[in-house]
């Protein structure tokens, strides 16, 4: 580690006793451009894939541009290298700000960036050339699991820091869940990713059976309850309220929900297995709580889109808030829908179909990347001294075209996941079964299409934001702002 | 029987469940509870990054209404249902026991039918339009990811739309080979042959079918075959339906016919695997797919 960081440019640490007069956001400019950059990526490959299930010859016989292997590369970019660089960035500004000190360390802070974009990297390489765990969402092997680990220590000591050396006495909502998630996914990446290495990129699970498989799916669950909710609810609180110029609508909500969703979310995992060889009494208790998670998880919708209250007219005229607030809408969908799925009844009807992609890019688009894409555009102007972007009306069409593609994706998903549903279970009189795996496949082909078309339209919105980010950037310049007085008590 | 190694567990996994449960009611009780002088519109005075502030609206009586409904949806169905450790629920429900009992509807419908077919012979059922649609769908979900939705077979796999057959074309005899399954072997003989060794007889196995071959080294390989492979397939390695060995003088080759091809099978040798259907699907099932089989070639 000494050697990276000997490596590298790295700015010392304030620690001269003159209480340091600017917030760090370098570490926020640096996660900031590479959410877009690992965003078009992400995409990029997710397009690609949604083609190979059209046209599989698109893979051209390689086997590192195969299905298999792009599509874990897509999951991992999209969700850790796209969701995990605007979640970095955001916190990093969010816990300074509202804390009013500048982060616990820059030099922590600098070997967090390098070494998460290592990880990320080292991931690229990795999976296309095969060398994967198979656990879904787990998928580095175990030298990577081992850096992500220490890598995940760091920002951890830095965000907790951060939260100690605060200079106000109470800590922000938004803080609470940036803590929760950094927190969490910790613990879940160490427990879920212990493995016994047999060579240096083969590991095996140090569980076996079932209960590898609830490991994974208690870690695959809460990576969508801490990483892609937790974390973007700390996101939420923050840049709501400050583009609407509002205040949070409800303490006591916030207090509920966050205490409730953590709690629970810990429990839903085994809605992943049912009708497996899990037990009976695991997956009914996992249903149970996925239920009574409906609540929780609709407190932080409910706060965020009635913080606009007196500020509706806003919507109108502000696209980084439509961005939002759509962003919380589809968040209040997704988790309905969540829930909904995990009745075992439901479930038997939509699992391993693509009703499943559908329900998760409702969240990961709709939610996860559309309230990423209004942080970013709230922060980059402020990152490099610029009153707002270089273009509002390309935030606009950014916004309509992503609202677009994310309906025309999860619409075309839900139709075919039911469809797919029914087909299988068709019976015939005789009872045979109706339709053969086969002739599901093919009646798929047409949402396929929509849904691929739907995945070009948001990319390209993405390559519109590229643009008007490199204008911003072009035409500022690198500002750290001056920590704020405190507000008198 | 409980599904726990000690009784520990059950009390653990009941009291863990039941109290996160009483937790989420405890924080609605708590956050619910009207606090004095307490003005929703007014913020809880706390400022944050220069004008971040909260307001304290109570919790939306349809949301606490939700939330407590759901509880008692889980508190109902975790009586109802196994879930508190050891306890069976009320309704005494297992998933082993559903897909018994819903296998026992399926077959009720099915084995009557199933059993007409049973009764007729193959080349009747063969006839049969009803028997062919079953028979393809079985087909389909048991029999294409090998043989091809067509069954046209691909490499390694047979083709079963020809007249070439391994074991046999004969009803009875596919019948018998979905049932019981296949185990093609054709044994290494690189070590025993040699390099040159294999060459020849490759050569030979070539001028059987009227590939391109070189007619001194077939000649020479002919002696190796007569010794070696002559065993199984024959004298005029014409194959041996009894055992599976391939007919080596039509153009049909399962592993390819080319001598790169041929060379690696003589070298390594191959294995084929039919496998067993008899337990999987039952005889009835076999039955239907025998004559579907046999009717994809007359």
């Amino acid at each position: 580690m000494n050697a990276i960081a000997a490596g590298l440019d790295l700015p010392g640490t304030t620690s001269t006793g003159v209480p340091p007069q600017t917030y760090n956001y370098r570490v926020v400019r640096q996660f900031a451009v590479m959410t877009v950059i690992w965003g078009i990526v992400g995409m990029v490959v997710g397009v690609y894939i949604a083609a190979e299930l059209i046209w599989p010859d698109l893979s051209l016989g390689l086997p590192w541009l195969g299905y298999g292997r792009l599509r874990p590369l897509h999951t991992n970019a999209v969700i850790f290298a796209f969701g995990g660089s605007a979640l970095m960035a955001t916190s990093y500004y969010v816990v300074q700000r509202t804390c009013q000190t500048r982060v616990f360390s820059d030099r922590l802070a600098s070997l967090h960036f390098w070494g998460y974009q290592l990880v990320i990297l080292l991931a690229a390489i990795t999976l296309p050339l095969g060398i994967t765990t198979s656990k879904e969402y787990a998928e580095l092997e175990w030298p990577i699991d081992i850096l992500l680990a220490v890598v995940w220590v760091i920002y951890a000591i830095n965000f907790f820091g951060t939260l100690a050396i605060r200079r106000v006495r109470h800590i922000y909502v938004a803080n609470w869940f940036f803590a929760a998630f950094v927190l969490t996914v910790a613990i879940l990446h160490i427990v879920n990713s212990a493995e016994i290495p047999v060579t240096l990129w083969k590991s095996y699970s140090a569980y076996a059976g079932a209960q590898d498989a609830m490991v994974e799916w208690w870690y695959g669950h809460n990576a969508v309850g801490f990483f892609l909710t937790a974390g973007f609810l700390g996101m939420m609180y923050y840049f709501i309220p400050k583009q609407a110029g509002r205040p949070v609508y409800s303490y006591r909500l916030s207090v509920v929900h966050f205490w409730a969703l953590i709690f629970t979310y810990m429990w839903a995992g085994p809605h992943h297995l049912h009708y497996t060889a899990l037990p009976d009494w695991t997956q009914s208790i996992g249903m149970v709580f996925s239920l009574i998670l409906l609540a929780p998880s609709w407190g932080g919708m409910i706060n965020g889109i009635m913080t606009l209250s007196g500020a509706w007219d806003k919507l109108r005229t502000d696209p980084i808030l439509k961005f939002l607030v759509v962003s919380v809408s589809f968040y209040g969908m997704a988790t309905f829908e969540g829930p909904m799925m995990s009745i075992k009844t439901v479930n038997a009807l939509s699992h391993y179909t693509d009703w499943g992609i559908g329900h998760v890019h409702s969240g990961a688009l709709g939610w996860v990347a559309m309230i990423s894409i209004g942080s970013m555009y709230y922060l980059i102007p402020r990152l490099w001294g610029r009153d707002q972007m270089h273009n509002i009306a390309a935030i606009s069409l950014h916004f309509w075209v992503t609202t677009i593609g994310v309906v025309l994706y999860i619409a075309s998903m839900w139709i075919a996941g039911v469809m797919e549903g029914l087909m299988w279970r068709a019976m015939n009189a005789d009872g045979t079964l109706t339709y053969a795996f086969v002739e599901v496949v093919k009646n798929t082909y047409p949402y396929y299409f929509v849904r691929l078309v739907g995945g070009l339209v948001v990319l390209s919105g993405m390559f519109v934001m590229a643009w008007n980010t490199w204008k911003t950037i072009r035409a500022g310049h690198p500002v750290d702002a001056p920590i704020a007085a405190l507000h008198p008590a | 029987m409980s599904p726990f190694t000690s009784g520990f567990w059950n009390i653990w996994i009941t009291a863990l469940t039941l109290g996160g449960i009483v937790f989420c009611l405890f924080l609605l009780r708590m956050m619910s509870r009207r606090l004095p002088a307490l003005d929703p519109n007014s913020a809880t005075g706390h400022v944050w990054d220069g004008d971040l502030q909260e307001l304290n609206h109570p919790l939306p009586r349809w949301w606490l209404i939700m939330f407590y409904l759901s509880i008692a949806f889980g508190l109902g169905y975790l009586s109802l249902f196994p879930g508190l450790g050891d306890w069976e629920g009320l309704l005494h429900w297992t998933s082993r026991g559903q897909y018994a009992s819903e296998q026992a509807a399926a077959e009720a419908t099915l084995n009557p039918v199933l059993q007409k077919y049973a009764a007729m012979d193959l080349l009747q059922v063969a006839q049969d339009p009803v028997a062919h649609e079953m028979g393809q769908r079985l087909f389909l979900n048991h029999c294409a990811q090998c043989h091809g939705s067509d069954g046209g077979g691909q490499r390694g796999f047979p083709n079963l739309r020809d007249q070439d057959w391994l074991y046999g074309g004969d009803p009875v005899v596919i019948e018998q080979t979905i049932l019981n399954g296949r185990q093609g072997q054709m044994p290494a003989w690189g070590n025993v042959l040699g390099a040159q060794g294999v060459h020849e007889v490759v050569n030979y196995v070539r001028s059987l079918s009227g590939a391109a071959h070189d007619a001194t080294l077939a000649a020479a390989g002919k002696t190796r075959f007569d010794m070696l492979c002559a065993a199984c397939h024959g004298p005029e390695g014409k194959g041996n339906q009894a055992i599976g060995a391939p007919n080596l003088t039509d153009k049909t080759w399962l592993y390819g016919g080319s001598e790169q091809d041929i060379t690696q099978t003589v070298t390594f040798g191959r294995h084929g695997q039919m496998p067993a259907h008899k337990e999987r699907l039952g005889a009835g099932k076999v039955h239907l797919l025998a004559a579907y089989v046999y009717g994809l070639s007359h």
